[in-house]
């Protein structure tokens, strides 16, 4: 067997080229609305740091299929729960990924789906708790191949 | 609708253990953003509501944008007070509608 064929020799020295081309991270421009869907899902307050944890590789290689877990520190009783969760993508062509509904019924405010990055960008996850208070969460995410091929 | 969803939850649990259930359905999820041979861009199809019940009440649901992956994998918790039915159902931009259910026994 063949340790490495020429596919993925090229996507290797791809990746290289790609990784010493990217800028900063902290350089990620935002590209789209992302700030109208923020601001939409919480009403124009500013959401504090903390409780969420959102885990996401830190670099993709493979931009159409990104695996991301999201846990947010809650007693998840009946009086006090996370209701909702705005995650989204600030260099997607579409802001929007995904709004996830909580219920006490839910036990734990976890959940982990795989998601796509056209783009090097940050994901930025919003939580709305039971009783209106906000936390937000962000992560940079190096993508190597975009994952919205056209 | 091609395949069955997949999804994998424990066939019984304690008395208000909180589970983990995880789901999967065969989809393209279209972005709308891709353009065919010819150039002209392919019309968006993707599932765009997931929802999660148990006996009759909500659970989980997520409202999906054309950022989520082909063959939509979500994975979530759910506390089991009780013995039941989870009823999934994952809604289409043309409006139908994948259902599947899955049944619960509590711990004797």
């Amino acid at each position: 067997m063949k340790a490495i064929n020429r596919r993925q020799a090229f996507a290797l020295g791809g990746g290289f080229v790609m990784l010493t081309l990217m800028p900063m991270a902290a350089d990620a421009e935002v590209t789209n609305d992302a700030a109208k869907w923020i601001e939409k899902f919480t009403g124009g307050k500013q959401p504090a740091k903390g409780k969420i944890s959102l885990d996401l590789p830190e670099i993709a290689e493979n931009g159409n299929t990104v695996p991301l877990s999201i846990n947010i520190e809650s007693p998840m009783t009946a009086e006090s729960y996370v209701k909702d969760v705005l995650i989204i993508a600030d260099g997607n062509p579409n802001a929007g990924v995904a709004t996830l509904s909580f219920t006490p019924l839910s036990g734990k405010a976890e959940a982990s789906i795989r998601i796509r990055l056209a783009t090097t960008q940050n994901v930025v996850a919003v939580a709305k708790m039971s009783d209106g208070t906000l936390f937000t969460e962000q992560k940079t995410v190096k993508v190597t191949i975009g994952g919205c091929g056209g | 609708m091609a395949d069955k969803p997949r999804i994998k939850l424990p066939k019984e649990a304690a008395k208000g253990e909180v589970i983990q259930i995880k789901t999967l359905v065969s989809h393209v999820m279209e972005s709308g953003q891709r353009k065919d041979a010819q150039g002209k861009a392919i019309p968006r199809k993707i599932i765009n509501k997931f929802a999660c019940e148990f006996n009759g009440k909500p659970v989980f649901s997520c409202a999906l944008e054309p950022a989520i992956s082909a063959n939509p994998y979500v994975q979530f918790s759910a506390k089991v007070d009780e013995a039941g039915t989870f009823k999934f159902s994952w809604t289409d931009d043309d409006g139908t509608v994948i259902t599947a259910e899955e049944k619960i026994a509590l711990k004797a």
